[in-house]
């Protein structure tokens, strides 16, 4: 990895409440033009760490940096929060026009009458708002109040980003149009972008870097391949979808092909587990082939089984699978290979993966240590 | 809708802004110049004040805070030092005021009589009783409404004193009710309710020139329904504060000449019979005193 | 019946007509009236957004005794002024007693409880996240206090209201504390009561349209307000 710069770097960063450590990272760094996601179960502590970075939650300690610089005093402070622009999950708008809410962080800033109204122009013009400026930001559409949002947080030209699950609550395609928007203009102005969400695929889109949090500590953090495809835990496995999640015993590893036990069965794998580790073994249904000939070994799939469904789930435009043979396994199929295959409940198929599609975890592997990933 | 809504927070605001602004005129009156007086609601009732005050502001240059209040609680305020100056008509609780030494230099100044009056109807046959004792008791016996002020005003003072005189203690009875508000409101009861009641001519005759109340006239002219007004200073020995030049100005001015001769021609052109006798540098004997 | 018609031909005459007593004591209510709610606005929505922006113990008691003191009874109130702006109470030296100043200072201890307490609520009301996103939109402290303001700005206009519309048509402490001075602190209720107690029920009745206008206007604005507040 090149030598990025960091704009924000945190250290020991712990947030009490109540008594209770409710965030406690060592470190962290935000690099420039970096777009981070920030993904965990509820009350992992995402939106308390995007708080914590603009210093807007008490009981705070550790110290914050920006491009090296310590922030110390609530005018360092202010003056950070004046480089940072937030959209949080609700809108939030002012009870005026959508004009006067997109000009609102510049008017806090104390810009000139022309220029607010330029730049303010630019981006009312930017999120389709042109025509609605006047209208009473009380009377939009949940979409149109997120535009309006999204509107007043760029204005203001930030150099970083937070977003706290801006697009819950908003129907596919409104969500869909503002992500394209929202990541089209942070790659033209090069601004670093930290976004929690919940929706994986929105984060595997987006990101350079996955930071997983759960218990107010992050877990894993990497590329999103990385994290995604190789959890350093039960935890971000089962957090990051991994359906199939099996205990396995390592028989033998050689020039990292390994052949584990999984339920009496051998399963081909690829790891650097050494022989008699205890392992998880992870597999995306994705990568999971149902077929209802046995595709023998000239398939390049090196694990296959004969198993049976053994229940049938709609995700939508597929079908998930489970498929039982001496473990479960999670499959997902198309609508259309479904009715290909005629495939129905209780039918006897065979079920294939390839050992790269194995990602093995040591059973005891433990949750904290972590290295980034490139 | 917008339009109107910030018309309207305009309008309240140019208020205020009018309020404060203008609240600095007038409202610090020279604290030298200020006299309260404490007097009865039958004298502002009657309108005679209305008359008098401003010839008195205009010949002293002081401001008259006319604050009317029952006799009682007129007296209750010059014996806590809150009034310089009291005109009054409560002959025996002021003598004790003035023994007291709560007040100075009492001067009678007019009088008015107070009569007694009922529905046309007299269910208790109480005209042409020879007096008001004789009256009351008629009232009394005949159990038929009778309305009281209780608010410790002169009135109501003169009236328990009848009532005493008359040796019946009405309070309790069914047929005796206490409205607790001003004369003026009292005969607005009474005529409502069509019950007896004791009130100084002096309001009533203001007030039946208004509105004709339904009542009758059925007992008058006794010496003991006099109505005597005194003027008394506070007595500036032991409430400092008072203004007692102003007190005096006041004083001297009621009993002056030029003043009685307003006293006796007040309500004469409205109301066909003058309201008020003026008495200064009478003798009170010559009034039954 | 007759009464009342007459009377508000009369009443209407006198309006029509500019009568200057009648005017003159709509213009001192107003003043009065409205000095006040000034003074409240400044301490209750000061005092009330303080206390709705903060934490500290004993808040919640702090908030009951506020919203008790909405409901404040003038007549207690104006007692209370008197005895303490008698000329040999404690603050008898100020000689304020029998003054419209002192109207002024009994109608702001009535409005402010009001004007506070509503400000109290409506600044609660907002939503809690609003807080952060105007300091994350780069607001310092009191450019944020004033936002909060703005933003709560229907329903604190909704309290300054009825502080309003509780002073003017308030009696009892006006008459206790202003005593019905001529020209000087007599204003639309206290002369309302010595009119009627007069028989002289033209005035009583003009005097009296007045303060329904007043209150018919505040109370316009009220609902006005509150219809617009629905759809949020």
């Amino acid at each position: 990895m090149t030598q990025a710069v960091s704009v924000l770097d945190v250290k020991n960063l712990r947030v009490d409440r109540g008594g209770v450590q409710i965030l406690d990272i060592p470190s962290f760094s935000l690099h420039a033009k970096e777009f981070v996601s920030l993904i965990g179960p509820n009350g992992a502590g995402k939106s308390t760490l995007l708080l914590a970075f603009m210093g807007l939650i008490k009981k705070r300690s550790g110290a914050l940096k920006y491009r090296g610089e310590l922030i110390h005093c609530d005018a360092s402070w202010l003056e950070l929060r004046r480089r940072i622009a937030m959209v949080l999950q609700e809108p939030l708008l002012f009870d005026s026009t959508v004009y006067e809410n997109v000009a609102s962080g510049l008017r806090i800033r104390g810009l000139g009458r022309s220029e607010i109204k330029s730049r303010v122009g630019a981006y009312l013009e930017r999120f389709n708002l042109t025509d609605m400026a006047q209208r009473s930001a009380r009377k939009l559409s949940g979409g149109e109040a997120r535009r309006v949002s999204l509107a007043r947080a760029f204005a203001v030209e930030p150099e970083m980003i937070f977003f706290d699950e801006p697009f819950a609550n908003l129907d596919a395609p409104t969500r869909q149009t503002l992500t394209e928007d929202m990541d089209r203009i942070i790659r033209e102005h090069g601004i670093a972008a930290v976004l929690v969400t919940h929706d994986q695929s929105e984060a595997l889109r987006m990101s350079n870097r996955i930071v997983v949090m759960n218990g107010g500590s992050i877990v894993q953090q990497g590329t999103p391949a990385a994290v995604m495809n190789k959890p350093v835990n039960e935890f971000v496995a089962s957090f990051v979808g991994m359906e199939t999640i099996l205990e396995g015993v390592v028989l033998g590893n050689r020039d990292l092909q390994m052949t584990l036990s999984v339920a009496g069965n051998e399963v081909d794998a690829i790891g650097d587990h050494l022989p008699g580790d205890q392992v998880y073994c992870c597999i995306r249904p994705e990568n999971v082939t149902v077929s209802i000939i046995d595709p023998g070994r000239k398939s390049s799939a090196r694990n296959v089984f004969a198993a049976r469904i053994a229940d049938i789930a709609s995700m939508g435009p597929f079908l998930k699978l489970r498929l039982e043979c001496a473990f479960v396994l999670t499959a997902y199929v198309t609508c259309e290979s479904f009715a290909n295959l005629e495939l129905a409940e209780g039918r006897e198929v065979y079920a294939s993966f390839k050992a790269t599609s194995v990602h093995a975890i040591s059973r005891r592997a433990p949750d904290t240590p972590l290295k980034e990933s490139a | 809708m917008k339009f109107l809504q910030k018309s309207l927070s305009v309008l309240l605001l140019a208020l205020l802004v009018v309020a404060a602004a203008s609240s600095s005129n007038g409202w610090g009156a020279d604290k030298q110049k200020n006299l309260i007086l404490a007097t009865t609601t039958s004298t502002q009732d009657s309108g005679l004040l209305d008359v008098l005050i401003p010839i008195f502001e205009k010949q002293s240059g002081y401001f008259v805070k006319t604050i009317s209040v029952g006799s009682g609680q007129a007296m209750k305020m010059g014996e806590r030092g809150e009034a310089d100056v009291l005109l009054v008509h409560s002959p025996e609780a002021e003598k004790t005021f003035v023994a007291q030494g709560f007040g100075v230099e009492r001067k009678l100044v007019m009088h008015n009589d107070f009569i007694i009056l009922g529905p046309p109807a007299d269910p208790a046959k109480i005209r042409g009783a020879a007096s008001s004792a004789e009256a009351f008791h008629r009232i009394a016996k005949a159990g038929a409404l009778f309305l009281s002020r209780g608010d410790n005003s002169g009135t109501d003072a003169k009236e328990k004193g009848l009532w005493k005189g008359a040796g019946i203690s009405p309070a309790g009875q069914k047929w005796f009710q206490q409205t607790g508000l001003g004369m003026g409101e009292t005969l607005n009861v009474a005529s409502e309710k069509k019950g007896y009641l004791l009130s100084d001519r002096g309001t009533y005759l203001a007030l039946e020139k208004k509105r004709h109340l339904g009542l009758d006239i059925l007992v008058a002219g006794e010496p003991k329904l006099l109505n005597i007004y005194h003027v008394i200073e506070v007595n500036p020995v032991r409430w400092p504060k008072v203004n007692n030049a102003g007190a005096k100005a006041f004083a001297a001015f009621m009993i002056s000449k030029e003043t009685q001769e307003l006293i006796r021609h007040f309500g004469v052109k409205q109301f066909g019979a003058p309201l008020f006798f003026p008495d200064a540098g009478k003798k009170p004997e010559s009034l039954g005193l | 019946m007759d009464l009342i018609l007459e009377g508000a031909i009369k009443a209407c005459q006198l309006l029509l007509s500019l009568d200057p007593e009648v005017l003159g004591i709509a213009l001192l209510s107003l003043k009065v009236s409205g000095l006040a709610t000034l003074l409240s606005v400044v301490l209750g929505v000061g005092f009330g957004t303080l206390i709705a922006l903060t934490s500290f113990p004993g808040k919640k008691a702090l908030v009951s005794v506020v919203n008790t003191g909405m409901g404040l009874p003038p007549v207690v109130v104006g007692l209370f002024v008197s005895i303490l702006l008698w000329r040999n109470g404690p603050l008898g030296f100020l000689e304020l007693l029998y003054t419209p100043t002192a109207i002024v200072i009994a109608q702001s201890v009535i409005a402010t409880p009001i004007v506070m307490g509503i400000t109290i609520s409506a600044m609660q009301n907002l939503p809690a996240s609003l807080r952060l996103q105007i300091l994350a939109l780069g607001a310092t402290r009191s450019q944020m206090v004033l936002m909060l303001i703005k933003e709560a700005r229907l329903p604190l206009m909704a309290g300054v209201m009825a502080g309003f519309g509780g002073v003017i048509s308030e009696v009892g402490a006006s008459i206790m504390v202003g005593g019905n001075v001529r020209g000087y602190t007599r204003v639309l209720t206290t002369a309302t009561v010595m009119e009627t107690g007069r028989g002289n029920f033209d005035i009583a009745i003009a005097l009296s349209l007045i303060l329904l206008l007043f209150c018919f206007l505040i109370n316009y604005f009220l609902t006005y307000i509150q219809q617009r507040e629905r759809p949020r």
